[in-house]
């Protein structure tokens, strides 16, 4: 009786029904959530359009010249990366060139060494990135302004072949955040403010910040502070181990949008010694791919870049990490609402 | 012998790597401080060790009892195999972010996550190895007036053992491999290397998995020892036939 075989229709609905499972389960870790975002894009369009106004903004013009040039353009991986890598592929690709995009590449190691083989024709870095992981300088020796920070970089860049385009307005940099409430608790402001109070609270960030010198290690060394704790997260849970009550304190992104939409919940503390270099985005290209594309590639980049302020970026990276847009998406949005297309 | 494996042509890419392992190395973007060497590996090596021990376990006391169950009933197969079939298509990222909201990051966290890993492979081989006993048996052991409870122990259980080791291993080979993306939920594992290329460099990514992959084969090892003295006498002079 136990070995009773005689129901091949059920094992066939036990497969179908194992297989549906399956199917549903991975499809929602694969955050396939496009279709139902269509709708909020339309509305929240023209937010952007109204808050840039789009004074400057040029409206980008194909040049038939362009047709024959091929770009990939890549990105780090993380979203606000993949938003800009895509806006300098639309914008490319409006100004007629063949532009497509390759990203989420890994770290900023393995976007330059992708792009130094020719797989990538330039890719969005932060200045102050590219001085303290490329070039060797020590965070507090970062210039704190946006030009001589791009002319430092982009003279170390010279060297390899390789060439920065000019800052964009926005910045971004790491810094410490916490609840509101843990901030009042500790009459926290300043990152100076945390002496005597660190050995009470524990730091989350990503596992590199534990040693490097540009965060954690930097904290310690240039603030002399000690942590009760510090655990490393993945990057996309700094919020929620606040929320959870888990970590006292994560280091978050000067652009998250979750600092301007939740003001009254999560904070900043000012880097008054200056561990976490703020940093503009400057576009990374090889010389000759800059030579060989013209004019219209260093135009375009410059002319899409200059709408990204600070509002504007962070609520690019609402869209898609808080709407579940997908970069794409976003960029779109940003190129369309600010009138850089039809 | 090490400097002459060292310089074969076949090792030439992964020197660095070596070097990592055992002597600590210059990083860019630490200040100064240097990372990598024997003592580090040797603590994230245990972490690692520690963390895939526990959620085997978890994974065993959850699976093994189950696949009897299933197995010995002859029914539920539906369960065991839908179970084990879905269980693969998580991704365990996901489910690591599932985890971090609901339980929190952090050790007991990883472990569930990680078991919750190795369970289809244990299952389903604890399920197939307990219905592919030769059912005269079963009827024979009753006949003597064994128990259910004793059928499950005495009779189908040894049988199964090979079926249930082979399922453990695999579980052991994903839970020990996975295990290196813990650094994302707050335990350090050599995964911390392989994650850190910007702190370690290339060599440090390819050393943390090379040790890892010299975790797993120990395991292996490990376990195959263990299989051949838990297999029954009888089963292993059938398998020598």
């Amino acid at each position: 009786m136990r070995f009773n075989h005689k129901k091949p229709l059920m094992a066939l609905v036990m497969l179908i029904a194992a297989l549906a499972l399956a199917v549903g389960i991975s499809a929602c870790g694969g955050g396939s959530s496009s279709s139902a975002t269509e709708a909020t894009e339309a509305e929240s369009t023209e937010g952007t359009g109204g808050e840039e106004g789009g004074g400057e903004a040029e409206a980008i013009t194909s040049n038939p010249e362009n047709a024959k040039v091929s770009l990939t353009i890549g990105s780090k991986n993380f979203p606000e990366q993949e938003i800009l890598g895509e806006i300098y592929t639309q914008a490319l690709a409006a100004a007629g060139y063949k532009a497509k995009s390759d990203l989420s590449l890994g770290s900023e190691t393995v976007a330059l060494k992708t792009l130094k083989s020719g797989q990538i024709s330039g890719y969005p870095e932060y200045a102050s990135t590219a001085l303290t992981s490329f070039f060797g300088l020590e965070p507090e020796e970062v210039p704190s302004d946006a030009t001589a920070a791009w002319e430092k970089a982009n003279a170390e860049f010279e060297k390899e072949g390789l060439e920065a385009f000019e800052p964009t307005p926005f910045a971004s940099a790491n810094a410490v955040g916490l609840l509101k409430s843990t901030a009042e608790k500790y009459n926290l402001k300043t990152v100076s403010d945390l002496e005597g109070v660190s050995e009470k609270l524990s730091l989350y960030g990503s596992p590199e910040c534990r040693q490097r010198i540009d965060c954690l290690a930097g904290l310690e060394k240039l603030y002399g502070l000690k942590f009760k704790e510090f655990k490393p997260v993945d990057i996309s849970l700094r919020y929620t181990v606040l929320e959870k009550g888990q970590a006292d304190l994560s280091i978050l992104f000067t652009t998250d949008p979750q600092l301007a939409a939740e003001k009254e919940k999560f904070v900043i503390l000012e880097d008054d010694k200056h561990v976490f270099p703020a940093g503009n985005v400057i576009f990374v290209t090889k010389k000759k791919v800059a030579e060989e594309a013209g004019p219209d590639y260093e135009k375009t980049i410059l002319n899409v870049q200059q709408g990204l302020t600070l509002p504007v970026m962070q609520e690019l990276d609402a869209r898609v990490e808080l709407e579940k847009q997908t970069p794409k998406e976003a960029a779109a949005a940003y190129l369309e609402s600010a009138g850089y297309v039809e | 012998m090490t400097a002459a494996l060292l310089t074969h042509p076949l090792f030439a890419g992964f020197t660095g790597a070596f070097e990592f392992i055992f002597s600590k190395q210059e990083s860019d973007v630490t200040g100064g401080k240097k990372v990598g060497g024997i003592e580090q590996v040797l603590e994230l090596a245990w972490t690692q060790i520690e963390l895939s021990v526990l959620a085997l376990l978890l994974a065993m006391l959850i699976a093994i009892p189950a696949g009897l169950y299933f197995g010995h009933r002859g029914k539920g197969e539906l369960i065991a195999v839908g179970i084990g079939n879905a269980g693969r298509a998580i991704p365990e990222l996901a489910a690591i972010a599932l985890v971090a909201t609901v339980i929190g990051v952090g050790f007991p966290g990883l472990v569930f996550v990680l078991a919750l890993l190795g369970v289809p492979p244990i299952l389903t081989n604890t399920f197939v190895g307990v219905r592919q006993v030769d059912h005269a048996t079963v009827d024979a052991s009753r006949g003597l007036g064994l128990t259910e409870f004793q059928v499950i122990r005495k009779v189908e259980l040894p049988l199964a053992v090979p079926s249930i080791m082979t399922g453990i291993r695999g579980a052991t080979v994903n839970i020990v491999a996975t295990a290196t993306i813990a650094p994302l939920a707050g335990v350090l594992t050599l995964g911390d290397f392989i994650l850190g290329e910007n702190v370690y460099g290339v060599n440090g990514v390819l050393a943390g998995a090379i040790c890892t992959a010299i975790l797993a084969l120990l395991f292996e090892f490990a376990l195959a020892g263990l299989q051949r003295r838990l297999t029954s006498k009888g089963l292993r002079l059938q398998q020598a036939q």
